[in-house]
């Protein structure tokens, strides 16, 4: 079931994008941005971590759990140390994702030649 | 006249998208990367053992090291124009933006050409995600507490 779920999120939410960017003047830029700030907000009151719960990888690979994670770390610390946690603890779960693109992408410019 | 005509040749030649397919496309492409991915998560689970938490990060990584991989290649590309935002919007997008920054700048430098244009359309995704969460969680902690 979780399958299920997960290819209609995924799947919903990428619907979305492409309705806005077909529709609007908007670009990828803006969407992407759009979508981290408004996962970000679902996670607040906790309404993310039911979906993650059903979907599973569905709803992590958007990239509207980029924000889910940012609130998760954030929040998980400052329930810790108080408010100092919130500034400590905000990149906790994405720096994986975050180093491993900016180590990737360095190796990879230095290997490869642009293709046009 | 003459206009009539260049706007008909120009209508003609402009290639025609409709919106219906794109949605199609996409709606089905993105689902099958979200099923994937959530296969890739037990499979994970089960051949090393991991807690769920720490396989989603795993399918992450997997996620953004075949994109970058495929970008340098040349072929995200390609399948970019044809699936849309289906590629866009998961975390393929990121490692995508990334990856060909870095590529596109090269040729001026390893600072000032990679370093300085490396995260051009990352950076605005971490700008705001950093910004609303400093927002979001001061609200949150002020009502709920932590």
């Amino acid at each position: 079931m979780t399958y299920l779920y997960a290819f209609l999120f995924c799947g919903i939410v990428c619907l979305i994008s492409q309705i806005i960017l077909d529709n609007t003047k908007l670009t990828p830029g803006h969407v992407t941005s759009l979508f981290v700030v408004i996962g970000a907000f679902l996670d607040i009151f906790g309404i993310y971590d039911k979906i993650v719960l059903y979907a599973g990888a569905g709803a992590l690979v958007p990239i509207t759990s980029f924000g889910h994670l940012l609130v998760h770390g954030a929040m998980d610390m400052a329930g810790n140390i108080g408010i100092l946690g919130l500034t400590m603890g905000l990149f906790d779960l994405t720096a994986a994702g975050i180093s491993v693109a900016i180590v990737l992408a360095f190796l990879l410019a230095l290997v490869f030649k642009p293709k046009h | 006249m003459k206009n009539k005509k260049y706007d008909a040749i120009v209508k003609k030649n402009t290639p025609k998208e409709s919106r219906l397919r794109n949605g199609i496309v996409v709606f089905f492409a993105g689902g099958a990367i979200g099923a994937l991915s959530e296969l890739l998560l037990n499979a994970y689970s089960v051949w090393l053992d991991l807690p769920r938490k720490e396989s989603g990060i795993l399918v992450i990584l997997t996620l953004i090291a075949i994109s970058s991989i495929l970008t340098a290649l040349g072929i995200f590309d390609v399948c970019v124009n044809v699936l849309k935002s289906a590629l866009i919007i998961p975390i393929t997008g990121f490692a995508h933006s990334m990856t060909s920054a870095a590529l596109e700048y090269k040729n001026e430098g390893l600072v000032l050409g990679i370093g300085a244009n490396i995260f051009k359309l990352a950076g605005t995704v971490i700008l705001y995600g950093v910004v609303s969460v400093y927002i979001f969680g001061i609200i949150r902690l002020l009502i709920i507490g932590g």
